[in-house]
């Protein structure tokens, strides 16, 4: 079971690593669009627009990211793994190695992010953990969404209308989370948000497990 | 599914008793509520009978995957469309009632917000539905989206307020209606009107599916019989 999930994400890994194209740029794309605000607005001072704008750029990179996940799959290419593996693994694999892709992008965007626009982080511990379970919860969703939207046809359009309202619990109580933790609110406040978002992640996980199976073969 | 001729009479009951004995009943006099307070007899119950309906579709969508019967994916988009019929209903007594006690027709309150969300989630179930043409495809794949969706919904709606401040009653502190009604006479209006209202979204969608499936049937055998067009079956031969 677990030899079979590194083995899936060992292929992604090296796959990805191979043909660097694509993740380079959902990076560029990243950095683009981090520019862009930076110089349409140069300053922010208010933590709730900083932290608003910081997960919108998160939230499009994501799209951007996870939507080839699926794409990039042929259906020839499917049906092999269908022979091979298990769709729970399959699918466990999948959101890993988008959940690893996305963290590891929105560690970059907070970095830069917060080089740019300078804002004093109170709780850094706490932003963190927003930033990372904020990242994996969008990936899961996105992982199962694609493959929905995949087989729909219409790849990026669908799957930003068929997101945007489930994300929106994950992306609030991250918003709530990270905006607390930059005015520095006491740990007695932020431990229900930082228990949410991380029962948020166990839900998506659980869902998607439990129902990609039936997406699988269509 | 065949609604009992009793559930048909008992909606048409209940609905009559809630619109005119909802109006004529003596309520509480509040502050700030006055007269507004019954509005607990017809916004609250549309949500109560959304909800209900969003929950039959949720175990229809369910049973679907189980049995990969048609009737269930087809019975689970029409609790959709009914639920989503009683959704507006609700958002929109919610919004008058918002304008006289709140001020404002919309606010950023958390509640308010999810349940345009919620609403927007089953309108992107529908354009799913419609983005699909292959029939077994779509009734799996959003069989799927609806599971999705109907836990999101239950979250973002029913936990998610009740965690921060929120104007709602019920939510953050303040009292639901249940607190202001000390006599129990809006429970004697309130919990038939919700049976009703139920009945009534039955009622309609059990309507929808009987004539969805008639339509179906037609087009089935359209496809069989397109040779000899002059014996297509009509609606009223059934």
């Amino acid at each position: 079971m677990i030899s079979k999930i590194t083995a899936i994400l060992a292929k992604e890994i090296t796959s990805d690593l191979r043909n660097p194209y694509t993740l380079a740029g959902s990076g560029l794309f990243l950095l683009s669009s981090l520019f862009v605000c930076y110089i349409a607005a140069k300053r922010i001072n208010v933590v709730a627009t900083w932290v608003a704008l910081f997960w919108i750029i998160i939230l499009f990179t994501s799209f951007n990211a996870v939507a080839k996940s699926f794409v990039s799959e042929t259906r020839e290419r499917m049906l092999y793994f269908y022979t091979l593996h298990h769709p729970g693994q399959f699918i466990a694999s999948k959101m890993i190695y988008n959940g690893l892709v996305l963290i590891v992008l929105s560690s970059v965007a907070a970095f830069v992010y917060s080089t740019l626009f300078s804002m004093e982080i109170n709780d850094l511990a706490l932003f963190a953990y927003g930033v990372v379970f904020g990242a994996s919860g969008i990936s899961f969703v996105l992982s199962m969404l694609s493959t929905i939207a995949s087989k729909a046809g219409r790849n990026l359009t669908l799957l930003a209308v068929l997101g945007l309202p489930i994300l929106l619990p994950i992306i609030l109580v991250a918003i709530t989370l990270t905006k607390n933790a930059v005015d520095g609110i006491d740990w007695s406040v932020q431990w229900k948000y930082a228990f949410v978002l991380f029962a948020l992640n166990v839900v998506c996980l659980a869902l998607s497990l439990v129902l990609f199976p039936y997406l699988w073969r269509e | 599914m065949k609604l009992h001729i009793s559930f048909k009479i008992s909606a048409v009951v209940l609905v009559l008793f809630a619109i005119t004995v909802g109006m004529l009943v003596d309520v509480p006099r509040l502050d700030i509520l006055n007269e507004s307070i019954r509005n607990l007899f017809y916004h609250v119950t549309s949500w109560f009978a959304m909800v209900f309906l969003f929950i039959a579709s949720f175990v229809y969508s369910i049973r679907y995957l189980n049995s990969g019967n048609e009737q269930h994916d087809l019975l689970a988009k029409i609790f959709v469309q009914v639920g989503m019929v009683f959704g507006a209903a609700g958002l929109v007594t919610g919004m008058l009632w918002a304008k006289y006690t709140w001020g404002a027709y919309w606010v950023p309150d958390p509640k308010l917000n999810g349940a345009a969300i919620a609403l927007l989630a089953y309108l992107a179930y529908m354009i799913l539905r419609n983005s699909l043409t292959d029939s077994l495809t779509r009734a799996k794949i959003s069989a799927v989206y609806n599971i999705f969706a109907f836990v999101m919904m239950v979250i973002f709606v029913f936990i998610l307020p009740r965690m921060t401040d929120s104007l709602h009653p019920g939510n953050g502190g303040n009292p639901a209606f249940s607190g202001y009604d000390l006599d129990n006479t809006m429970r004697f209006v309130f919990y038939p009107a919700t049976i009703g209202w139920i009945l009534l979204g039955l009622w309609i969608s059990e309507l929808r599916f009987r004539v969805d499936s008639l339509s179906q049937k037609m087009n089935d055998d359209l496809d069989i019989k397109s040779d000899r067009l002059d014996s297509i079956p009509r609606l009223d031969e059934e």
